[in-house]
């Protein structure tokens, strides 16, 4: 049942994803201008949705003991400061996940 | 032929990286998540898409229910509809190509479509048809990798999943440095923050979309005079 339920989320995933990128194809032509109001969206809709997914990502954070959110705080902060000193993507990345693995399986 | 592949790959080296790194990262979070490279293998070659992607994995074996998970895939790729605006023109010359250059317009891809001067004695199409499809190959290449490592790799993996969320939080920063127009990033992290204290981490995601969505609407004027006041 799983099974089933992981293929129809892959298969949903994939038809809406190219949904979005077939929609200005198939719906704009050469001197038409989508709506002023889907423009807008897609314009300022993702800064908001990556804003969402760090909360999505972060969800399961809470307060209760330091040990459920001060790894997950220090490493976002690992990442955030390394980014913003070199911008190097992979980097920041990188070195966020290793402090982030090694503090919870020797820190935490 | 040879010479357009090579002009493309050429061109290409910089995503070759990015997307190396980031589908062995997907590969491996999906393998920890139980499932094996040859998920990876179909997943990146039929969604291809990153970080809805690496959602994907959150969704996969969670009881989160399918309008959730529609609405989700809809506003993490509303910037897609940007993308295919500027080659509607262009694409549509390209033949058999034409519904695989829809397919394939990610992030990286639109960035060099965008940016790329081609040679006098080379195609345009050929060449973008190669940048798109090398792209791609990389992409399914990473992933089906990272879940061949996650099979063999000895040491403890427990929190590599972060790698996700650094991902995003790298992302943020990109595009707050970006824009000078903050309103649509902080009321993401409001709606997510409130939704989360009020529904709970298993049904937050809903109620913060739509109520993003409602506030990003609402405050339309405010944000878009802001916006021209930058240019």
């Amino acid at each position: 049942m799983n099974f089933i339920r992981d293929i129809g989320i892959i298969i949903t995933i994939a038809c809406f994803t190219f949904l979005t990128r077939v929609f200005p194809f198939a719906v704009f032509g050469r001197h038409q201008q989508p709506p002023a109001i889907i423009r807008y969206l897609g314009k300022v809709l993702p800064a908001s949705v990556i804003a969402i997914l760090v909360v999505y990502c972060l969800k399961h954070v809470h307060f209760t003991t330091i040990s459920a959110f001060a790894p997950e705080f220090v490493a976002v902060c690992i990442v955030a400061g390394l980014h913003l000193w070199k911008r190097n993507n992979l980097l920041s990345i990188g070195i966020g996940t290793v402090s982030y693995m090694l503090m919870i399986q020797y820190l935490f | 032929m040879t010479k357009t592949l090579r002009f493309a790959f050429i061109k290409t080296i910089p995503v070759l990286f990015g997307y190396l790194f980031l589908g062995i990262a997907f590969g491996l979070l999906l393998q920890r998540a139980g499932y094996n490279f040859i998920w990876a293998f179909f997943i990146s070659t039929f969604v291809f898409a990153g970080s809805m992607q690496f959602v994907l994995i959150s969704f996969l074996g969670s009881s989160m229910s399918f309008v959730s998970i529609i609405l989700m895939t809809l506003s993490i790729n509303s910037r897609h509809i940007f993308y295919g605006l500027s080659f509607i023109e262009k694409f549509k010359h390209m033949g058999k190509a034409y519904p695989y250059m829809i397919f394939s317009l990610t992030d990286e891809t639109y960035s060099l479509l965008c940016g790329t001067q081609i040679p006098e004695d080379l195609q345009e199409d050929k060449v973008f048809f190669a940048i798109a499809s090398l792209n791609q190959s990389y992409w399914v290449i990473g992933s089906v990798l990272g879940g061949l490592l996650g099979e063999m790799i000895f040491f403890n993996t427990t929190g590599i999943d972060f790698a996700m969320t650094a991902l995003f939080v790298v992302i943020f920063i990109e595009q707050w440095l970006a824009s000078k127009i903050h309103i649509p990033a902080l009321i993401g992290v409001f709606c997510g923050v409130i939704s989360l204290i009020v529904f709970g981490p298993n049904r937050f995601i809903l109620p913060a979309l739509i109520s993003t969505i409602g506030l990003i609407i609402l405050f339309r004027k405010n944000i878009q005079s802001r916006e021209e006041a930058q240019i």
